[in-house]
């Protein structure tokens, strides 16, 4: 049976935020007299994560999903309940839990600006006190694994977004943690950089059976990576659970756009009891419900004339929206 | 703590900082120009000072020297490893990148007091000796071993009040995020140390000794090449050193506790 790495439970965090009102008078306001207040940023939340899984959390900005993030690493104190990873209370930070975790944060960064790579992964490697020999083997493997060469020798001030993302990995992963804390790890990248960092945390997982957290704003981060997404709205859990049974929830049925040989065809299919989403000439678009949707095809290819057909997916972002703007989604 | 694993990464700390500031050879050498026209001012100000009777609160102008000495080499040290890390602090929590610190299985407080160096502070430092060696030799100072004792306990506690009252200040950060003026503040008073503290009124004296000790970081060390210094003030040195590097230690573990990370 897998075992839980991480487990979360009555988890709070409350923040003191200051406000001020606008203008000259609010700021002088501000400056002498600074109205606090106690703002519950993550209320009263549990979860488990199993060892080797790939965890999504999902939520708008300003949800709870980073400071969820940097509370199981052991950034920040948790106002109230328990959290223990790998055995360990985050927080306290002991020598062992912080070797076996790594936090990849996408819009900030710790290599040396002005030195290749390669000088940050030896320095992280003298930091888990790693020989030199073990470090070099370790480079090898993981730049083969990120297909980055000669980057490595480039000082990072001269590297692209993407290849320096890929020397922040290989410098968070030269210690070869078994937890990976990923906050928006994508971020900027193009399309094909995504795809490539994508492919290598597959495989990273595969081959190591590490478990992955994973905040991120682009949709195909989760769909591609994530069998398990817990949505968060306003510091509190409002999904857990498996992605593509979350999606069927949220989009119950598909549109299906048919192409009929004649408009009496069309006609004759807008009458035959479909709920029908528009029309025009010989084309039809019908909704049908996922459950039905074999047999409704079925009826529809033996009773009309059919030149061809199209079924449509609902965007996923757009699906997933959904779920992140609204409070008690009813799942 | 693993001793081993501590100088190792040390040894990594020179090497990568030292590497980073080669990038930039111009910088280099406009601050190693800085800094010998730096000391060649504070010794023509300071004889400016002397020009009149030969003395300040009972200080000569060869003894006086003593003391830029040291504050040429404490200013050095400054500049070399205070400077370049401890204001760091202040963006490491402002930007949120102490997180990648935190997480590393290594003390914090060592981490981000000596990760950088700046190698032109180490002319300073040399500059300092050698204006050392100078006052040594005019003021015909006999070396022996308990001097050199003294010197070291005392020099060393200097750096150690110097390192514990600026870390004190940036661990503020966490609080209140920007505390660029209180280390300024703390820079010019520095530069008072360049002068005998017997040159000051009683009550300067009082300030400069209890609430801001810049009297113990400049002043006892160069009583103890004068011969002038008397045990008790050494001991409180030692104490205070002690007390100020153990506070600040505990306030860092304690703001630490506070710290919320930037946001995403």
């Amino acid at each position: 049976m897998v075992q839980n790495i991480i487990d979360v439970r009555n988890l709070s965090k409350s923040f003191d935020i200051s406000s001020k009102e606008p203008g000259l008078k609010g700021t002088i306001k501000h400056f002498f007299k600074r109205q606090t207040k106690s703002l519950k940023v993550i209320k009263d939340i549990n979860f488990e994560i199993k060892e080797g899984e790939i965890v999504g959390f999902l939520g708008a900005n300003g949800a709870g999903k980073t400071t969820i993030l940097k509370m199981l690493c052991g950034l920040i104190y948790p106002s109230e309940g328990s959290i223990l990873v790998s055995g360990y209370l985050p927080f306290r930070r002991k020598e062992n839990f912080l070797k076996n975790i790594t936090l990849i944060m996408g819009q900030k960064q710790q290599l040396i600006w002005d030195l290749p790579p390669i000088e940050s992964f030896y320095l992280n490697a003298s930091i888990y006190d790693l020989d030199k020999f073990e470090a070099k083997k370790r480079i090898k493997k993981l730049s083969e694994m990120l297909e980055i060469d000669e980057e490595l020798f480039i000082p990072v001030r001269k590297l692209s977004l993407g290849q320096r993302m890929k020397s922040e990995l290989l410098a968070a992963l030269i210690h070869e943690p078994n937890i990976l804390f990923l906050d928006e790890p994508t971020l900027g990248l193009d399309i094909n950089a995504q795809r490539n960092l994508r492919k290598f945390l597959q495989k990273y997982n595969r081959e190591t059976n590490a478990t992955i957290c994973l905040t991120s704003h682009y949709m195909k981060d989760i769909t591609s990576l994530c069998k398990r997404v817990i949505c968060v709205h306003e510091g509190e859990i409002s999904y857990d659970g498996k992605l593509d049974l979350l999606l069927k929830k949220l989009s119950p049925v598909k549109e299906i756009l048919i192409v009929c040989r004649s408009e009496e065809d069309a006609i004759k299919l807008e009458n035959s009891g479909f709920t029908v989403k528009n029309k025009m000439k010989n084309e039809i678009t019908i909704k049908i419900e996922n459950n039905s949707i074999t047999s409704s095809l079925k009826t529809i290819l033996n009773n009309f004339d059919i030149e061809d057909l199209f079924i449509n997916e609902p965007p996923i972002d757009e699906v997933i929206g959904k779920v992140l703007i609204k409070k008690d989604y009813d799942f | 703590m693993n001793l081993r694993k501590y100088l190792k990464v040390y040894k990594k700390f020179l090497h990568t900082s030292l590497a980073s500031e080669l990038e930039y050879k111009t910088n280099i050498l406009v601050d190693l120009i800085t800094a010998i026209l730096s000391l060649v001012g504070s010794i023509f100000l300071l004889s400016i000072f002397f020009q009149n009777n030969g003395y300040i609160g009972g200080w000569k102008f060869e003894q006086a020297l003593i003391i830029q000495a040291i504050y040429t080499i404490l200013n050095g040290i400054t500049n070399t490893w205070f400077n370049p890390n401890l204001t760091e602090i202040v963006k490491h929590i402002r930007e949120g990148t102490l997180d990648f610190v935190l997480l590393k299985p290594i003390d914090s407080q060592f981490f981000i007091s000596l990760k950088k160096i700046n190698p032109s502070g180490f002319l300073e430092i040399m500059l300092g000796f050698l204006l050392l060696f100078f006052c040594i030799r005019i003021n015909q100072i006999n070396l022996n071993l308990s001097f050199l004792t003294l010197s070291f306990i005392t020099i060393g506690c200097s750096i150690c009040i110097l390192y514990s009252l600026w870390f004190f200040i940036s661990t503020t950060t966490v609080w209140f995020v920007k505390t660029w003026n209180a280390i300024e503040v703390l820079r010019s008073f520095l530069y008072i140390g360049r002068f005998p503290l017997n040159s000051f009124s009683f009550s300067l004296r009082i300030f400069f000794s209890v609430f801001i000790p810049i009297a113990f970081i400049t002043t006892i060390p160069s009583e103890v090449f004068l011969g002038l210094s008397v045990f008790w003030k050494i001991l409180l040195e030692v104490i205070v050193a002690t007390v100020f590097l153990i506070t600040s230690r505990k306030f860092w573990l304690f703001a630490l506790k506070f710290y919320s990370s930037a946001s995403s």
